[in-house]
């Protein structure tokens, strides 16, 4: 008879639905890296002179960086000369003016995914921004959002017509010296979202981007920069995504927020990158800089992310309370299966007055996994009465995976206060038998309990967004009753 | 008579090496309720145990019919849906599982395995409102996590609530009186004679006969060593309340 155990470990054994691939016609760049290939992107986006510049100016710093090697997670030598790093949908010539005049077979990809992208059957109350490969095939309800000042648009789109915002802004949070990807990124970044949410309005709905990596060897480098002006909402959604290969592919992201004075920003992620094989063949490198300042007084910015895809993932959301009274939030849910590895966490640096920071993350390991919570909580000498909770919850699964914590504290300020909590579980054979005794199945038990001991991170996100995360964990639905 | 509901037929089970159950031979039929009582270590909790179909224990001999299936062939799940209860001695916590949330799922796959409509949540919480008052329980506990921060007695008494919603055909109770102080004791009494239909049956294992002044076995079952040493009706459980397990050991010593 099997244990219940063995049964667990069968059961989280599922296979990644999203592995297809797109056969379309592309345009790519040689593989490679130099400052040609740099200008060749630039050219291609016709970008002004200032930003070929910063481009350059980032690539010649990340020559001088070394790849870092600290974090808990391993992989082989990654050749950035094998990459190529820009990919695109071949389009006819000028374009496609609308959405209505992107490739049908894009809008099919986008619609497996369960992202209609078309007018008729678009997601209510979402503007989506799609990218795929390097490049942004559209963006829906852009029209709407404008009559509030709303501006929602790819990062190419920005670049040509508001580039005294993305001059401004760009870089700003996350400047290409910050690390040896960020600095990479700053150098190819192909496209990405850009988001301003004008003065006291408050987006009517959820802004989205859903990322697709289709093209094989290709490097995905896309750069998201929102801004949310004085009194301004927003809440914005990631979703990703990445056809089956045994190679590993790299996405090295930057995602840059900057709330002003009352501004409130709250990006949730689901991140579901292809995560590699049973055996780990495959799956993407998931290396990605997040990071929000939180500039104005009594600005909010909450990160909200379930990681379960990726062979890889190595990103920490981190936020910046420069104004005082300022907000920053932290929940995670990072799920690892065979041999995928995790090292994430956040980074909250106190520097305002009564700045306050609360951190939940949950790590779950199955299979051969590595689960890694790295945080960091900085308190400067200026940030008077500050505030932070940390709690770090591992689940286990399974005999043969791992749960690390490695919280870093530095108070500067004696009158703020830290807290850290972490418990380590493994699910035990007592709770499935439990479930099993009142006549649930072992998977809906296993379902419930995962759901359970996320339920402090899923109540942060979205509905819909909620609703996929659990589906993701191969969850069913919770609190429909009481 | 009519058949029986369950029918344990020279049972034999244990753990790795140990020999537990060494011949168990029961049978229960529609609308009784039986005692069984035996001290620590007699085998009473591996009989629950195998009857519910927990992992870790090997059946070594003997058959269980249950409701006109083989029992032990079934997946606990399976048996839980063919409506056999166990009330847990130590019910776990479900962290984040709201009970309501819970009980629903539980009461809807057995619904759905006996080919019954599943109920929606309007239907459940109403049969949720019936069954608290039956029961005089507080409405708060189904407000929380599943036995999460609940004490001995609000644990015993969901477990009734639980049986209370489910409806089994065979209910388990295994050393529910544990743990309870009296006043605990009567209302989880209270629960488990209100739920005593014609067509059901219920199996009481316990340590005590202090459980049994509230709970009127038609039969109590003496184990002893893995095996029921002696039947009886209710006044068994007196005498041995007032003689001891020694006694009954000391008599088979005799016998035999």
């Amino acid at each position: 008879m099997p244990t219940a155990t063995d049964t667990i470990e069968n059961l989280v054994k599922q296979e990644y639905k999203y592995g297809f691939y797109t056969d379309v016609e592309t345009e790519s760049a040689p593989p490679g890296l130099s400052e040609d290939i740099i200008r060749l992107i630039s050219t291609k986006k016709q970008e002004p002179g200032w930003l070929t510049d910063w481009r350059l100016k980032a690539y010649r710093h990340w020559l001088t960086m070394t790849e870092p090697a600290w974090q808990k997670v391993h992989h082989g030598q990654i050749n950035y000369q094998d990459i190529t790093y820009y990919s695109a949908p071949k389009q006819k010539s000028g374009g496609p003016k609308g959405l209505d005049e992107v490739d049908p077979k894009l809008l099919e990809t986008y619609e497996k995914l369960g992202i209609p992208l078309k007018e008729r059957e678009r997601l209510a109350g979402v503007a989506v921004d799609a990218v795929f490969d390097s490049v942004s095939v559209g963006t829906t309800f852009q029209k709407q959002l404008a009559e509030k000042g709303i501006i929602f648009c790819s990062m190419s789109e920005a670049v040509q017509k508001h580039p005294d915002l993305v001059k401004k802004y760009l870089g700003m949070v996350v400047p290409y010296t910050d690390n040896f990807f960020a600095a990479l990124n700053s150098a190819v970044f192909t496209d990405g979202s850009f988001c301003y949410i004008p003065r006291g309005v408050r987006c009517p709905m959820e802004l989205s981007t859903y990322f697709r990596i289709n093209a094989a060897k290709s490097g995905q480098f896309e750069r998201t920069l929102i801004i949310a002006d004085d009194g301004a909402q927003v809440s914005y959604l990631e979703g990703c995504t990445a056809p089956m290969r045994d190679e590993n592919q790299l996405h090295a992201a930057v995602v840059e927020l900057i709330a002003l004075d009352n501004a409130q920003i709250k990006y949730s992620t689901v991140q579901n990158w292809y995560p590699g094989d049973e055996q780990g063949r495959g799956g993407i490198y998931n290396f990605v800089t997040k990071r929000g300042l939180c500039k104005g007084r009594n600005s909010k910015i909450c990160w909200t992310q379930v990681e379960t895809g990726s062979a890889i993932t190595w990103k920490y959301p981190s936020c910046v309370l420069l104004g005082d009274n300022s907000k920053g939030e932290f929940y995670s849910v990072a799920v690892v299966n065979n041999f995928q590895q995790a090292d994430t966490g956040t980074k909250m640096t106190h520097i305002g007055r009564n700045t306050r920071s609360t951190i939940v993350s949950k790590g779950i390991s199955a299979g051969r996994g590595q689960n890694s919570y790295r945080g960091l909580v900085k308190i400067q000498k200026s940030a008077a009465n500050a505030r932070n909770f940390s709690q770090c919850d591992s689940m286990l699964i399974g005999d043969k995976c791992g749960a690390h914590t490695f919280p870093y504290i530095e108070v500067k300020n004696t009158s703020s206060s830290v807290e850290h909590e972490a418990t380590t579980s493994k699910i035990g054979e007592d709770q499935i038998f439990y479930c099993n005794q009142r006549g649930l199945s072992t998977q809906d038990a296993v379902n419930m309990i995962v759901n359970g001991f996320c339920k402090e991170v899923f109540k942060e996100l979205p509905m819909e967004f909620a609703v996929e995360a659990q589906k993701l964990l191969g969850v069913s639905l919770e609190g429909s009753v009481g | 008579m009519s058949k029986p509901i369950l029918e344990i037929k020279n049972l034999s089970a244990g753990v790795e090496d140990k020999q537990i159950l060494k011949g168990v031979s029961l049978t229960v039929g529609a609308g009784e309720v039986h005692a069984v009582m035996g001290p620590n270590g007699s085998g009473k909790s591996t009989l629950a145990a195998v009857l519910a179909g927990r992992a870790g224990y090997d059946v070594t001999g003997g058959e269980v019919h249950y409701n006109g299936h083989d029992l032990l062939d079934l997946a606990p799940e399976e048996r839980a849906r063919e409506g056999l209860f166990l009330a847990f001695q130590y019910p776990v916590e479900i962290p984040g599982v709201n009970s309501t949330y819970f009980l629903k799922a539980a009461l809807n796959e057995i619904r759905k395995a006996q080919g019954q409509p599943e109920l929606d949540a309007m239907e459940f919480l109403q049969l949720v409102r019936d069954k608290i008052k039956l029961l005089d329980l507080n409405e708060d506990l189904l407000k929380r996590s599943v036995n999460e921060g609940f004490s001995g007695g609000e644990k015993k008494r969901a477990e009734i609530f639980q049986m209370a919603v489910l409806e089994p055909k065979l209910a388990i109770l295994d050393e529910t009186d544990s743990g309870l102080d009296i006043d605990a004791l009567k209302v989880v009494s209270s629960g488990v004679n209100k739920l005593k239909r014609a067509d059901n049956a219920q199996l009481v294992i316990t340590h005590y006969q202090r459980l049994l002044n509230y709970i009127i076995p038609d039969f109590v079952h003496v184990l002893v060593d893995g095996r029921i040493v002696r039947t009886g009706g209710k006044e068994l459980a007196l005498e041995l309340e007032e003689k001891g397990y020694d006694w009954i050991l000391k008599a088979e010593a005799v016998a035999a």
